[in-house]
């Protein structure tokens, strides 16, 4: 139980640390990377939990697909290289008075929960808790709609692509048309 | 306490066994590759250094340690130093859930020839796969030269296409499994007494093709077109950072065999393995050493293909394929059971 | 439960090392004779021209982001995949129905040229 408890403090820390490093990074890719490594610890988090399908599905998912595509975004447009421009005046000041206040609640719910009273759950999960069996399972039982609302989902995501370069493929067809040399 | 001590110690060796045999087969292979693609142009390859040039991987090695490190005036330090640890990491770790033999009772002890055989096996590799690509990014950008970026975009946006049909292709294993532990799939086939491979033919050459194009193989080595992009984004590397994209590429060329091998060619799988389990090491690695010498073939006889070719191969072929592929394999499921 | 992945930490400190060594024994070995010419970025002999970053086709991303999409989807078929013998008809042919309109998103990118790399 120590053990599992000291891994969790480090990999928390980790966690902030990388957290933290997201926002304060000049550069995009650094910031883009920390984002990257705050997912791994996440995922050796739910591995902890017992939950090693999730940790899988979180690296490939976001790690190996969403942060690639951001990366990819990043490198496109050229937006490390950006000047920073500060035209955040008010919400610099806000941002801080809100964090704050929700790292006081936090606070505040930590102490006044009793952390020393044992939680109610059970003792031992059966063996095949959040086997990827059970899971395909339940989503097919329980979760059967929701399962089958992420296919129309995904399929509105894939029209939003199309949408989002025809309009770009139109405009570079108009242009070549207008000076051939140039395509 | 003691348990804890005997599974360190334990995957501790098993570690370190498994890099260096990782890393011979790394040195070797460089060598078997000249060889293999010499005698296919009717040369003689490497022969100077020891007998039939077996020295030459070591001559290599001592040679990239003595060379001179550089890095361009406008390369992002950090990360120009990172990328080739970044690269190498997956291609080791990936290795680490193949089972290369059955397990084996020696005295009431369990030897178990797997680092680890996780429930999630398959999604493993899948999600060691994904995380890849980071290393190839990072080193076209960080290099700050025209031609590494651009040989690190085509590379990131080659293996994300292929990754697709790659992953695709594992689903028909596992519906056949109806398990994610490699370890079933392999006792899978033998429980059947036939390998996926020849219920799964259009799976199993889909996976072995987008294995190809994932590890950035001939014929889908664009971003070392050395015509149009130099070396792509490993341009501006040199010495043993050089040294560590070149073994990334090697192991990961092992490690996508030993995929193909468990997951489609019965693994371990052979006569009289489970009479003697070390058995199930020579018949994995000759499997292995089959589908490198094909790597190594095809090399040696297809020419590249064009970059629009190749990302239209890869969604305009590959990806329908393969999902036809899992809903075909689905289909027939139900009507046996 | 978690040993297998006890197994797995250790093997990738392990392997942490692994490439670090290489690097750092060639780090003190190798001369190290910088001047400027050597350090210049490679472009075929010439002083290279220009900023590194050039505009890079639209085509690039929109690859990404069709690869998040189909990435997911193939991520919901693996426990599908998993648990195929569990189930009755209806269950599996959700997972079929499930393909069959991803499959037609693809058919539509295709048609629309979404796919075309130019």
């Amino acid at each position: 139980m120590t053990v599992q408890v000291a891994l969790f403090i480090a990999l928390a820390a980790v966690a902030i640390v990388a957290a933290i490093g997201l926002l304060r990074a000049k550069n995009a890719v650094y910031a883009a990377l920390c984002l990257v490594s705050n997912f791994g610890v996440v995922a050796v988090l739910y591995i902890l939990l017992g939950a090693p399908f999730l940790a899988m599905v979180q690296i490939t998912v976001y790690a190996g697909a969403i942060m690639v595509l951001f990366v990819f975004v990043i490198m496109l447009l050229g937006a490390e290289h950006l000047e920073h421009e500060d035209h955040l005046l008010l919400q610099g000041p806000l941002g801080w008075l809100l964090g704050l206040g929700l790292a006081g609640l936090v606070t505040f719910a930590a102490i006044s929960a009793n952390l020393s009273a044992p939680a109610e759950l059970p003792a031992e999960v059966s063996a095949n808790f959040g086997s990827p069996g059970s899971i395909g399972h339940l989503l097919l039982t329980e979760y059967v709609f929701p399962f089958e609302v992420i296919s129309f989902l995904l399929l509105a995501a894939m029209v939003g692509a199309v949408v989002l370069t025809l309009v770009q493929r139109e405009k570079k067809a108009r242009r070549s048309l207008r000076n051939p040399q140039q395509s | 306490m003691n348990e804890v001590t005997v599974i360190i110690i334990d995957a501790a060796i098993k570690a370190a066994v498994m890099a260096l045999v990782l890393l011979t087969g790394f040195a070797y292979m460089t060598y078997a590759e000249r060889k293999v693609i010499a005698g296919i142009q009717v040369r003689r390859g490497p022969n100077r250094i020891g007998p039939l040039g077996l020295l030459q991987p070591a001559a290599d090695g001592v040679k990239l340690f003595l060379k001179e490190d550089m890095m361009p005036t406008g390369a992002d330090k950090l990360m120009f130093n990172l990328a080739p640890i970044i690269t190498s990491i997956p291609a080791l770790v990936i290795m680490a859930v193949i089972p290369v033999a059955p397990d084996w009772i020696v005295n009431g002890y369990t030897v178990r020839f797997v680092v680890a055989d996780l429930n999630v096996g398959v999604l493993y590799l899948l999600a060691i796969g994904s995380i890849a690509v980071y290393g190839i990014v990072l080193a076209g950008w960080a290099s700050d030269s025209k031609y590494s970026m651009m040989g690190g975009l085509r590379s990131t946006a080659q293996v994300i296409s292929y990754e697709l049909a790659f992953g695709l292709s594992m689903v028909g294993p596992m519906l056949l499994a109806q398990s994610m532990s490699l370890r079933d799939i392999v006792h899978a086939q033998e429980a059947r007494g036939i390998w996926f491979m020849f219920l799964q033919p259009i799976g199993f050459l889909l996976f072995f093709i987008t294995g190809l194009a994932e590890l950035n193989r001939a014929p889908f080595d664009m971003p070392e077109a050395e015509q149009e992009l130099t070396a792509g984004y490993f341009t501006e590397y040199s010495s043993m950072r050089f040294g560590m994209f070149f073994m990334a590429e090697y192991i990961k060329m092992i490690a996508v065999s030993g995929m193909v091998v468990t997951l489609y060619m019965g693994g371990y799988l052979g006569p009289f393995v489970n009479q003697f389990p070390p058995l199930g090491i020579a018949y994995f690695s000759a499997k292995v050493f089959f589908l490198l010498f094909t790597m190594i073939w095809i090399r040696g006889t297809l020419p590249r293909l064009r970059y629009d070719q190749l990302m239209s191969f890869g969604w305009k072929f590959a990806l329908p394929v393969a999902m036809l592929n899992v809903l075909a394999t689905a289909i027939v499921l139900v009507y046996v059971m | 439960m978690l040993n297998p992945w006890l197994y797995i930490g250790i093997f990738l400190i392990v392997v942490f090392i692994l490439p670090g060594v290489p690097v750092l024994i060639s780090a003190l070995i190798a001369p190290r004779k910088p001047n400027p010419i050597k350090n210049a970025t490679y472009e075929c002999g010439v002083e290279t021209v220009g900023d590194t970053w050039v505009q890079f086709k639209v085509q690039y991303y929109v690859f990404a982001l069709l690869f998040v999409i189909f990435d997911v989807e193939s991520i919901f078929l693996f426990p599908w995949a998993v648990a195929y013998n569990q189930m009755n008809l209806f269950m599996a042919l959700e997972g079929v129905l499930f393909i069959l309109i991803l499959t037609g998103g693809l058919a539509y990118i295709w048609k629309k040229g979404g796919l075309e790399w130019v």
